[in-house]
């Protein structure tokens, strides 16, 4: 098994920010294989298209999957206003994750507002081996900091308007920085702007890069066609892959930018 | 259990329930959820002579009770198809319908040809795709292309062909009756009705093939009223689609003059919609004891 749908009960919900929400799923089946980069497809009732939400949180002893979402549009409006005992109509896991690099010695893990939730479970993974850059357009969207330290990961926060953390601006100037004293892999999710930007940085560095990239989906599973994601081979041939199926994680050098 | 059997153009169905062409890929997806087996046919992602890309993205936009896409035929080409996908279909017990376009009649007839060659049990030829700038929507809107495609279709091919009409068109019947004279052994209809979007606050439009076809709920009553209508204007057998979601919804097609239906845009909201529609129908003809679903076909009464 793949994956798998099901109505999976809401264990656990925190409103963690300004139209941010951290929802707990029961579903074991689901959690027994998830693996970091993979996102599920939930069903907010009474619309006709899932939407796509990235895991933030593996627990298989318990069998849950955690997400965190922000308030978008009516779907995840509905979505958030379900609460803990309510169901959540979802195919899980789903998509192509991040590779996971056991001799990496420093990992950089760069999320971009509502692109951090899916550098928890790496977090999770390299520990002491990571830090994460997050970026964030002010104070009030900030999530996420303390869970990803107690995860062992080395934080550094940045805002755009300077209101919270270390940086004043964009999540490429530490990047730069960590990268001239020594980094072995970056995985990163955020708006487009953001992933081109850091992407940029690491092909010209020689930092092997992965980015978790996002698109208007309808199936989730490989069969539609739906979320183009335009890529090259190391050839220069270009082709639509799929950010259901073949992604949602790329490396930054197939894709075309 | 009612008898769910139907036969459309002299093939055996085991149910009148087929995902339609671009939602289902060629089925690996879904065999995650269910053995493809429990489907009455399964009509494939639509292919052409040579691989095509597709359009660029986002291809897919929500609506009010429906969605617009414009993933425009992306396909790896009628060879590819043939080798690499064809042969897994035949093994799953299930009817295999090859839907096929092109930007020409001589590439429609091209890849008709080569699927003559295959054991593939039906042709559906799209004259009606809204999303490719060449051929597509063109042989569909009007009657005399529309002949010219299913003439050169079928001459290439004595398998059963079943050509797939556009909605957006004044005058459905006359398309249908026109295909009907060119040799064609059914019809599939309806595709999507032409649609657009645009985001008011950055003044684009949603997808960024500014157009796209719409399916959905929102155009189950635009199906009944045209199925209804070509029913009475051709002999010919009907396969049904646009925006069935229940078993009541395939019932109500085949009442307007369906032999078989197609469900589209209902496997992205739950990815068991067509098994489960099966279930729903069965359980509809036994509470109102029909024996067959045959009986049922192009039984309404109209006032």
């Amino acid at each position: 098994m793949k994956y798998t749908q099901g109505k999976y009960p809401i264990m656990e919900k925190q409103a963690i920010a300004e139209d941010t929400f951290s929802f707990t799923l029961l579903c074991p089946e689901a959690a027994a294989i998830a693996a970091p980069g993979q996102f599920v497809h939930i069903l907010p009732a009474g619309f006709g298209l899932r939407r796509p939400i990235s895991i933030a949180g593996i627990d298989r002893e318990a069998g849950t999957l955690r997400i965190v979402f922000a308030v978008r549009g009516k779907g995840t409006k509905a979505l958030s206003e379900l609460r803990q005992g309510d169901a959540m109509d979802t195919i899980a896991p789903l998509g192509h994750g991040f590779t996971l690099r056991e001799d990496a010695q420093h990992v950089v893990l760069v999320g971009g507002g509502i692109g951090v939730p899916p550098m928890l479970p790496l977090a999770a993974y390299y520990g002491e081996r990571s830090t994460a850059i997050s970026g964030f357009r002010s104070f009030p969207q900030v999530i996420l900091q303390s869970d990803l330290e107690a995860l062992g990961a080395r934080t550094i926060l940045c805002t755009e308007d300077g209101s919270v953390g270390a940086v004043k601006g964009f999540v490429t100037t530490p990047l730069e920085q960590l990268i001239q004293e020594g980094v072995d892999q970056v995985h990163a999710c955020g708006p487009m702007p953001m992933l081109r930007a850091v992407a940029q940085l690491c092909i010209q560095s020689g930092v092997p890069c992965e980015v978790s990239l996002e698109e208007r989906m309808a199936c989730g599973v490989g069969a539609c066609l739906g979320c183009a994601c335009k890529t090259k081979t190391a050839d220069g041939e270009e082709k639509f892959l799929h950010v259901c199926k073949n992604g949602p994680v790329f490396r930054a050098e197939e894709v075309c930018w | 259990m009612a008898d769910l059997s139907v036969n459309v153009c002299g093939v055996d169905f085991k149910n009148p329930i087929i995902p339609a062409s671009g939602v289902f890929g060629y089925g690996r997806e879904y065999e995650e959820f269910y053995p493809l087996s429990a489907l009455g046919g399964i009509s494939t992602k639509g292919t052409t002579g040579q691989l095509r890309t597709g359009n660029p993205a986002p291809r897919i936009a929500e609506t009010p009770s429906g969605m617009l896409n414009s993933v425009g035929l992306q396909n790896p080409g009628i060879d590819a198809f043939i080798e690499k996908e064809l042969p897994n279909l035949l093994t799953k017990d299930t009817v295999i319908l090859a839907n096929i376009a092109g930007a020409t009649a001589e590439e429609c007839a091209e890849v008709a040809s080569k699927l003559d060659a295959t054991d593939v049990h039906m042709i559906e030829l799209n004259i009606s795709c809204p999303n490719v700038k060449q051929g597509g929507a063109a042989f569909g809107t009007s009657c005399t292309a529309a002949a010219q495609v299913t003439a050169a279709v079928r001459r290439a091919t004595k398998k059963p062909l079943v050509v797939k009409l556009s909605p957006n068109v004044t005058s459905i019947t006359e398309i249908a009756k026109a295909v009907e004279a060119e040799g064609a052994d059914a019809l599939s209809m309806i595709n999507t009705l032409l649609g657009m979007r645009i985001d008011v606050r950055t003044r684009r439009p949603v997808l960024r093939n500014n157009v796209g076809g719409l399916s959905g709920p929102a155009i189950l009553p635009v199906a009944v009223r045209m199925i209804w209508q070509t029913a009475n204007a051709v002999s010919i057998p009907i396969i049904g689609m646009g925006g069935v979601t229940t078993g009541e919804d395939a019932i109500e097609l085949m009442m307007a003059g369906a032999s078989a239906v197609q469900v589209g845009m209902a496997c992205f909201t739950d990815p068991y919609a067509p098994v489960r529609i099966v279930r729903e129908m069965d359980a509809f003809l036994e509470e109102n004891g029909i024996a067959s679903v045959r009986d049922i076909i192009g039984s309404v009464q109209p006032w």
